[in-house]
């Protein structure tokens, strides 16, 4: 049997329709708001580190003061064998990323970004392949790119040739969903061939990706290759995660941007509910003033007002949970994905509880001020 | 005798502001005993209702001291108001104040429901068989008509088995059968020692239930009859 208190919060909720579907409207709108930032923010972090998460290196060794991965630095390749003479480290892997001008066989050129890499060992080789294998990368002059770019690069599959400055590119392999929220795409190469391509003399690469030996510990041998390698960084993994996303995410302010944007939506939100919730509880004041003269004490009132918000809430949830679901599945694809993950959902749903609370709080202090002799009028 | 329920004494009490502040009650003393049913009579503007929300703790007095069962409420808060209201007065409003959205019989269980109290549903189901609703048990208040929802606001004010009930008006829109049923039921209550009615009427049917009446003419008490004379004046 429903409670008494319920029955009462949603007929006084029901009661009027317009306002009702109103406030369900409003509801939506703030939360999907809220949801699409929050998620562009989940998407844009994860974006921004898809390179380094699919790189299997424990240390990452760069010139001082990379700010993120797209960073364009350059390190001595001589490095390298200093890097390796180093107990425990098992691999030191070069890593050549730049920008260059992809030619299409139209004659026009559009931006890529060159990811150049040993195809063995700890290098970063591209992952999702949806044709061709890492082993055709060897022919030179082989690229791997994503399929999502093919139109782009003005390519239709394995097989079809372009140039990058003035060389011949011809595409070995297809990926199948890695792409840049930059926009720029992802151009996978061997080491060689990215240096020509982005124009990086012979003796330079851009990081070097290590792999410690089993049994080695990490942290004694980075302290080691800091000693051996002046004038460098050393960071592990999770490191240049977080470096590259606060990067991003903060030094860029599109974090902050997003962050905004659902504060925005979460004060909106409030504000819609809390003003309908007070106009509804002003419509009917008067039973609450009869409940307070049949004794009613004011937790029981104002519980009744909280399940009015909380019942709102709920409803509400639901249909953005709807719209957003749409809205998630559109972008799944896209450059910048909005992410929902079931924490977030959660959240959301906390954050939506915690709205309509808090919009309780104008209409709980109205009728907190209620005179059960108002009853004796009329 | 019982112990009072509820009493006043030397309750003063002005009502509104600036201009239009009246002098509503000038000095009444009144005390309702268990096991009495006392008629409050007087016309209109004399202040019944305000000296009925007075005994009832709807309003505090301007001077003067209310009791309820000997305890003073002076210092009592509006919360701690409403718990007196709650735990030991009944009372039926001149205008109804049903709640539009809930059923005659969700109605009556709110009384109950604010006091925390099971069973909600036999209890209003019994009390509305009372006032002769066990039929409309389900039907909303416009879908009543007003003797109707005036019995349902006296089942929702007795179902909480108050020892005090406080009535204004509480047969004006019953027919003389109704309002006989009515009466006899506060009556009925009455029996018990260890409660008290109170009743604004004008209505002189229900003079033969009364134990004792009380006429007040601008908020002073000018008179008081127990029920045996009130009988024979009635008859005469
Ligand atoms: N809120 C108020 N402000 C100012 N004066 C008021 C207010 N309420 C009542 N009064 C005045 O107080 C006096 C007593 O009113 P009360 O309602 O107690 O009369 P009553 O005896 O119940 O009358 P009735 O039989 O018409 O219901 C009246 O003169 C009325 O005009
Ligand atoms: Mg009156």
């Amino acid at each position: 049997m429903m409670p008494l208190k319920f029955r009462l919060a949603y007929r006084n909720l029901f009661h009027d329709r317009l306002r009702f579907i109103a406030t369900i409207v409003g509801i939506i709108f703030s939360i999907v708001l809220v949801t699409v930032q929050m998620g562009l923010y989940v998407g844009f972090r994860r974006m921004v580190t898809t390179m380094i998460d699919h790189s299997s290196a424990d240390l990452w060794i760069m010139p001082a003061g990379t700010k993120c991965f797209e960073d364009p630095s350059l390190l001595d390749d001589r490095q390298r064998f200093r890097a390796l003479a180093v107990e425990g480290v098992a691999d030191a892997a070069p890593l050549v990323i730049g920008y260059a001008q992809w030619r299409l066989p139209s004659g026009t050129t559009t931006p890529v970004f060159v990811v150049g890499s040993e195809l063995r060992g700890s290098g970063l080789r591209p992952w999702n392949l949806a044709g061709g294998r890492i082993d055709d990368l060897t022919v030179p002059g082989a690229v791997a790119i994503d399929q999502s770019y093919f139109e782009r690069l003005g390519v239709s599959g394995i097989g079809d040739s372009a140039e990058i400055r003035d060389q011949k590119v011809q595409v070995m392999a297809v990926t199948k969903g890695i792409r840049s929220f930059t926009t720029t795409p992802y151009v996978f190469a061997g080491v060689d061939r990215a240096r020509s391509y982005t124009g990086m003399a012979a003796n330079k690469v851009s990081y070097f990706l290590v792999r410690v030996a089993p049994g080695s510990d990490v942290g004694r041998v980075r302290r080691q290759l800091r000693d051996g390698l002046p004038d460098v960084e050393i960071l592990t993994a999770a490191e240049f995660r977080s470096r590259s996303r606060s990067f991003w995410l903060f030094g860029t302010g599109a974090g902050a941007a997003l962050f905004a944007g659902a504060l925005l939506g979460f004060i909106v939100g409030t504000v819609i509910v809390a003003q309908t919730l007070y106009s509804s509880t002003k419509d009917h004041l008067s039973e609450f003033a009869t409940l307070r003269a049949i004794g009613s004490s004011g937790a029981y009132i104002y519980l009744v007002i909280i399940l009015q918000a909380l019942l709102s809430a709920v409803i509400g949830f639901c249909g953005a949970v709807a719209i957003s679901s749409v809205v998630v599945g559109m972008t799944a694809d896209s450059a910048l994905p909005i992410v929902m993950t079931p924490t977030m959902a959660l959240a959301l749903f906390l954050l939506t509880g915690v709205m309509c609370v808090a919009s309780a709080i104008a209409a709980i202090v109205q009728v907190m001020r209620i005179d059960p002799t108002t009853v004796l009028a009329r | 005798m019982s112990q009072p329920v509820v009493d006043a004494v030397d309750v003063v009490k002005f009502l509104g502001r600036g201009a239009g502040r009246v002098q509503a009650l000038k000095g009444v003393s009144l005390s309702l005993r268990g096991g009495e049913l006392v008629l409050l009579m007087g016309p209109s503007g004399s202040g019944k209702t305000t000296l009925l929300s007075i005994l009832g703790c709807l309003m505090t007095p301007t001077s003067g001291m209310v009791r309820v069962r000997g305890r003073p409420v002076a210092d009592l808060d509006p919360e701690g108001l409403a718990r007196i209201r709650r735990d030991h007065i009944g009372f039926i409003f001149q205008s109804y104040h049903l709640f539009p959205t809930l059923t005659a019989e969700d109605n009556v269980r709110l009384a109950l429901d604010v006091r925390g109290e099971r069973a909600q549903r036999k209890a209003a189901r019994d009390v509305l068989g009372m006032v002769g609703l066990a039929h409309k048990t389900r039907a909303f208040p416009g879908e009543l008509s007003g003797g109707e929802q005036q019995r349902v606001a006296i089942a929702r004010a007795i179902v909480g088995k108050a020892p005090a009930i406080l009535a204004d008006e509480p047969t004006g829109a019953l027919d003389a059968q109704n309002g006989q049923a009515i009466m006899s039921l506060l009556a009925g209550i009455a029996r018990d020692q260890s409660r008290g009615v109170l009743v604004v009427t004008h209505d002189p049917r229900i003079l033969p239930f009364a134990s004792r009446i009380v006429h007040i003419d601008d908020g002073r008490i000018v008179g008081e009859e127990t029920g045996s004379e009130a009988k024979k004046v009635s008859m005469s």
